[in-house]
C-alpha cells in the first residue's frame, strides 16, 4: 500500500507536457459546516456505545427501533419489479401520481381539481417542491420576500436563500408555554406589507410539533384574506400527525374555502416511508385552467435545467398504492398505525419523566403533534445528553418521537430528567 | 355560494372581536368598520401570477409530445434519444431486471434517506468506471464523486459549485450542443459562450475553429467537452485531435468539464469511450466529469448519474465534497435511491458486469447496423449528396444536415418526428422503418430546398 501510494505520488508529480504543475484551483475552498440535522445521524453511527439512542433525524422507526417499509409499499414494489420500463417521465412527472396526490391535499371531490385550476408537477420530495416554488417565486414575483416561521426546518432557510429570495421571519413558537405565540403571529401577519408571501406548515410543525387550532387557522386565513397575502403550505406529514389524512389537511381546506389561491408542497417521505425515493408534488392554485397550464409550463422550465424530469420509481409506487382501493386502505391503516405508535410514545415519555419527580412541566410532550417534540432543553443540556448518555438529537432540543421505543423510553426519560432537574 | 359562507364566517369572527381593530388595505386601523375596503377582496382573489406567459414547449421533449398526438400508422419517432429495440420498443436490460429482482427480494433493504452525496458504493464504482479502476487519481484519493440526478443533475450541481467557488464565471460550450446545456449553466449563474465545433461543409469536426476559439478564451475559462458521441452531431475528435485539445487547454489553464452520457454506447467499449477523459486525468490536472446511466444502462427515468471532481490533493477533494453538499441540500436534500442501487448491484458483481458489457455492445452494434442500412438505402435510391457522415458519425444521433424546411416537410408528409436541427436518433430506427425514412429524406432533399 505504501509502495503504491509512493508510486502514485511519483506519477502525479511527473508532469506531462502542457499540464499545470501549480496548485489546485480549489485550495481556497473552505470546509463546509456539517448539516445540523443530517450531521447528527453521522455522529450517532460513529458512536460505539451499546446504549446509544438516535432521536435526531425524522425518519420513522418501529418499536424495535428498526426502519419500516410499509406492506403496501412492498406489494407495490413487487408489481413494479420486472414488469415496467424505465422510460423518461414527462418534465412534470407522472400525471397519474400527481392527480392522486392532489386529491389527498385538496379533497377527493375538489372542484379545483375538476376545473383543472391546479398547476402541479411531481417534485423531488418536499425539498424539491419547495425549491422549485422558491425559484418560481423569484422569477415571477422578483420583488417579493418569504416570511418564514420561527423556528422552522433549517433547510427552509437554505432553500429560499439559494433561490435568492430575501427572507423575513414571523413569530410562531412561544417558549414559555411551549405552544403557539398566536398573538404575535397575528401581529406579524397584520404588519407585513399587503400581498406578502408566507410559508406555513400545514400540520405537525417541524421542529416544534405545535400547530394552530382549527379556530386559529380560520383567523389566520381571514387575516390573510384582508391582507391579500400568499400562503405556501409545506405539508410533509399528512396522515402522520393525527393518523387521519383528511384531518391533517384541515388548514389547507380552510384556506381553500376562503378562496385563497395557495401553493402547496407535498412529500411521501414519511407518510409512505418512501424517504430515499424522493417523491413529492408541488401545486399552485390558479384562477382558471388556462392560467394553470401556463404556470405548469413555467414550473417545468425550472425543472428541466435542474434534473430534466423526476425519478420514476417512487412515483410508480405511489400511483399503484393510491390507484388500488385495497392497497389504499392498507396504506391508510399503516399510516394510522405509525401515528398511533408515536402518540403512544409521547404519553409514555411524559409519564416516565413525571414518575421520576421532575419539577418541570412536561405537558407539552403530549400537546405537541407529529414526529417531533420541542423539548425546551438548551443546547448545553443536549450536549450533556450526547456526551453522558449517548443520546443524539439536534441542538435545538428537538426530539424525534419516531426514534423513541418502549425499549428506550425509560432510559431517555431518565437522561432527560438528569440534565434538566437542576434547571 | 362559497363566498357567502366565507362572508358569514368573517362576520362571526369579527363579531367575536368587536374591540379588535380591523386593518384595511392601506394599513390603517378602523375599529368600527365591518366591511372591507372595496379593493382588498378582489386583490386577494386574483392570482399573484396572473400575467405569467405560457412557456414554449421544450424543443426536444416537445417532439415526443407532437409524435404522440399523431394518429398515422407509419409515424416514426426519431426525436428524443432513448434506445429502442428492432421492434421499436423500449428496452430494459436483462442485468437491470436481475438487479431489480435481487433488490426487491432482499427484505433487509430499506428506503431510508441516502446521504446527501448519495450511495457510497455507487460513487466509488462510478469513478472507477469512467477513470479506470487503476487510475492514480482514484488511488491517491484525489477524486470526489457525488451521486446526482443523471447527467442533467450532475452538470447543474457542478455548475453551481463553479459559480460559487471558481474565479472564472464563463463556460464555453460547443456549437452545436444538447439543447439543455445552455439553460443549465445559465441558471447555475455562469455566462455561456460558444466555441466552433461542427463543420457543416464536411459534416465533421472543425478542429481549426475549435482550437482558435479555445485559444482565444480567457485563462481559466471552463470548457464543456462531450466525452464521446457528441450530441447532436455524432462527430468526435480523433485521439490525436484530443491530444491537441488537451495541450492547448492545459497551456491556457482552461478547466475541462466533461459530459459523459454515452460511455460504452458509442463504440461498444467502455474503456474506449472513456479515453478522452482519461487522457486529461493522466496529466495530473483538475477536471469535472458528469456521468449518466440513462442510456448505457437504460435507466432513463430513474435519474442516475454522478459528478466527479478530480482535484490536486486529497485534502482539497474532501473540502470540495463538503461544499457540494451545500449545493445539493437546498435543491433536493439527497438523491433517489432506486436507480443507484441497481447500478451498484450490477457494477460490483463480476457476472452481472460482464453481462452488462455484452448487452451494451449489442445496443451499440444495432445502432451501427442502422447507420449502415440507412446509408445503403440512400445510396440505392440515388439520393443526391454525400451521406457518408451517417456512417462516420458515432453514437445515438446523426446530424443529417437537413434544414428546418426539409424537416418540417418530412414531419408533414411522412410523419417523421425529429428535432428541427436535423438531428435523428438512430436508436429509434429499425430494419423495418429504414426504407420509410430513406424515402422521406430522398423526397425532402429533392423537392425542398
Amino acid at each position: 500500500m505504501a509502495i503504491r501510494s509512493a508510486l502514485t505520488k511519483r506519477i502525479i508529480t511527473t508532469t506531462l507536457p502542457g499540464s499545470r504543475s501549480i496548485s489546485s484551483w480549489w485550495k481556497n475552498v473552505e470546509p463546509a459546516p456539517k448539516d445540523p440535522i443530517l450531521g447528527v445521524t453521522e455522529a450517532f453511527l460513529a458512536d460505539p456505545s451499546p446504549d446509544k439512542v438516535n432521536v435526531g433525524v425524522g425518519a420513522y422507526r418501529d418499536d424495535n427501533g428498526q426502519p419500516v417499509v410499509l406492506d403496501c409499499v412492498r406489494e407495490a414494489e413487487r408489481r413494479v419489479a420486472g414488469n415496467l420500463n424505465m422510460e423518461y417521465l414527462p418534465m412534470g412527472g407522472s400525471n397519474n401520481m400527481v392527480e392522486e396526490t392532489l386529491k389527498l391535499a385538496y379533497g377527493e371531490d375538489s372542484d379545483l381539481i375538476k376545473d383543472k385550476r391546479i398547476a402541479a408537477i411531481q417534485a423531488l420530495s418536499g425539498t424539491g417542491a419547495c425549491r422549485i416554488f422558491a425559484d418560481f417565486q423569484k422569477r415571477f414575483s422578483p420583488d417579493s420576500q418569504i416570511y418564514i416561521p420561527v423556528p422552522t426546518w433549517s433547510n427552509h432557510h437554505n432553500i429560499w436563500r439559494d433561490a435568492n429570495v430575501p427572507q423575513r421571519t414571523f413569530h410562531y413558537y412561544h417558549p414559555e408555554s411551549k405552544g403557539l405565540d398566536f398573538a404575535s403571529l397575528m401581529d406579524d401577519v397584520k404588519n407585513a406589507p399587503n400581498g406578502s408571501f408566507f410559508l406555513l406548515h400545514a400540520c405537525a410543525h417541524n421542529p416544534t410539533g405545535v400547530d394552530p387550532t382549527v379556530e386559529q387557522w380560520k383567523e389566520i386565513s381571514y387575516q390573510f384574506k384582508v391582507k391579500g397575502h400568499f400562503a405556501f403550505f409545506d405539508m410533509a406529514y399528512q396522515g402522520f400527525a393525527s393518523g387521519d389524512p383528511e384531518r391533517d389537511a384541515k388548514s389547507i381546506r380552510i384556506f381553500l374555502e376562503d378562496g385563497h389561491l395557495i401553493g402547496c408542497s407535498q412529500s411521501y417521505a414519511k407518510n409512505m416511508g418512501l424517504y430515499g425515493q424522493r417523491v413529492g408534488c408541488l401545486s399552485l392554485v390558479c384562477e382558471d385552467e388556462k392560467q394553470a397550464v401556463a404556470v405548469k409550463s413555467q414550473l417545468q422550465q425550472l425543472a428541466r435545467p435542474m434534473y430534466s424530469n423526476p425519478p420514476v420509481h417512487g412515483a410508480l409506487i405511489v400511483s399503484i398504492i393510491l390507484g388500488d382501493p385495497e392497497l389504499k386502505q392498507l396504506w391508510l391503516k399503516e399510516v394510522k398505525g405509525m401515528a398511533d405508535r408515536i402518540i403512544g410514545m409521547r404519553t409514555s415519555l411524559r409519564e416516565n419523566i413525571e414518575k421520576l419527580g421532575s419539577p418541570l412541566s412536561w405537558e407539552h410532550i403530549t400537546k405537541q403533534i407529529g414526529m417531533f417534540c420541542y423539548s425546551g432543553m438548551t443546547p448545553e443540556q443536549v450536549d450533556r445528553l450526547t456526551k453522558e448518555f449517548h443520546i443524539y438529537m439536534t441542538r435545538n432540543g428537538r426530539i424525534s418521537m419516531a426514534g423513541v421505543t418502549s425499549g428506550n423510553v425509560e432510559y431517555l426519560a431518565k437522561a432527560i430528567h438528569e440534565v434538566t432537574k437542576a434547571a | 355560494m362559497k363566498s357567502c359562507l366565507t362572508s358569514d364566517r368573517r362576520l362571526s369572527i369579527l363579531s367575536g372581536h368587536l374591540t379588535t381593530a380591523t386593518i384595511d388595505k392601506e394599513g390603517n386601523s378602523s375599529s368600527s368598520s365591518i366591511c372591507f375596503s372595496p379593493t382588498s377582496s378582489s386583490a386577494s382573489d386574483s392570482s399573484v401570477f396572473a400575467n405569467l406567459p405560457r412557456a414554449p414547449e421544450d424543443p426536444i421533449l416537445g417532439v415526443t409530445v407532437a409524435y404522440n398526438k399523431d394518429p398515422s400508422p407509419v409515424k416514426l419517432n426519431l426525436g428524443v434519444g432513448a434506445y429502442r429495440t428492432e421492434e421499436g420498443k423500449p428496452l430494459v436490460l436483462n442485468v437491470v431486471r436481475q438487479a431489480e429482482k435481487l433488490l426487491v427480494n432482499d427484505r433487509s433493504r430499506v428506503k431510508e434517506y441516502l446521504p446527501i452525496v448519495g450511495l457510497a458504493d455507487f460513487n466509488k464504482l462510478s469513478a472507477k468506471l469512467i477513470l479506470g479502476a487503476d487510475s492514480p487519481a482514484i488511488l491517491g484519493n484525489l477524486v470526489t464523486t457525488v451521486q446526482c440526478l443523471s447527467g442533467t443533475g450532475s452538470l447543474r450541481v457542478g455548475a453551481e459549485f463553479l459559480a460559487r467557488h471558481y474565479y472564472q464565471r464563463t463556460i464555453y460550450i460547443p456549437n452545436p450542443t444538447w439543447g439543455n446545456h445552455g439553460k443549465i449553466f445559465t441558471l447555475a449563474g455562469l455566462t455561456v459562450k460558444t466555441y466552433r465545433y461542427y463543420d457543416p461543409v464536411t459534416r465533421g469536426l472543425n478542429i481549426q475553429g475549435l482550437l482558435e476559439d479555445l485559444g482565444s478564451a480567457p485563462s481559466g475559462a471552463i470548457v464543456l467537452l462531450h466525452a464521446c458521441a457528441h450530441n447532436p452531431t455524432g462527430v468526435d475528435p480523433t485521439l490525436e485531435q484530443w491530444e491537441q485539445i488537451r495541450r492547448l487547454m492545459r497551456s491556457k489553464r482552461l478547466l475541462p468539464f466533461f459530459d459523459s452520457a454515452y460511455q460504452g454506447f458509442a463504440s461498444g467499449s467502455l474503456d474506449e469511450d472513456a479515453k478522452s477523459v482519461r487522457m486529461f486525468v493522466a496529466d495530473g490536472g483538475e477536471c469535472f466529469i458528469a456521468q449518466s446511466y440513462a442510456k448505457n444502462m437504460g435507466l432513463y427515468g430513474e435519474r442516475v448519474g454522478a459528478l466527479s471532481i478530480v482535484c490536486k490533493t486529497a485534502d482539497v477533494a474532501t473540502r470540495v465534497e463538503s461544499q457540494l453538499k451545500l449545493v445539493i441540500r437546498p435543491m433536493y436534500s439527497n438523491p433517489p435511491i432506486h436507480g443507484a442501487s441497481i447500478v451498484s448491484t450490477i457494477l460490483k458483481d463480476r457476472n452481472l458486469y460482464q453481462e452488462w458489457t455484452l448487452e451494451l455492445k449489442a445496443m451499440a452494434d444495432r445502432i451501427i447496423t442502422m447507420r449502415k442500412q440507412l446509408f445503403d438505402a440512400l445510396r440505392a435510391r440515388g439520393t443526391p449528396g454525400d451521406w457518408s457522415h451517417i456512417i462516420k458519425q458515432i453514437g445515438m444521433f446523426t446530424f443529417t444536415g437537413l434544414n428546418t424546411k426539409q424537416v418540417a416537410f418530412m414531419t408533414r408528409e411522412y410523419h417523421i418526428y425529429m428535432t428541427s436541427d436535423g438531428r435523428i436518433s438512430m436508436a429509434g430506427l429499425s430494419s423495418r422503418t429504414v426504407p420509410h425514412l430513406a424515402d422521406a429524406i430522398h423526397a425532402a432533399v429533392t423537392t425542398v430546398v
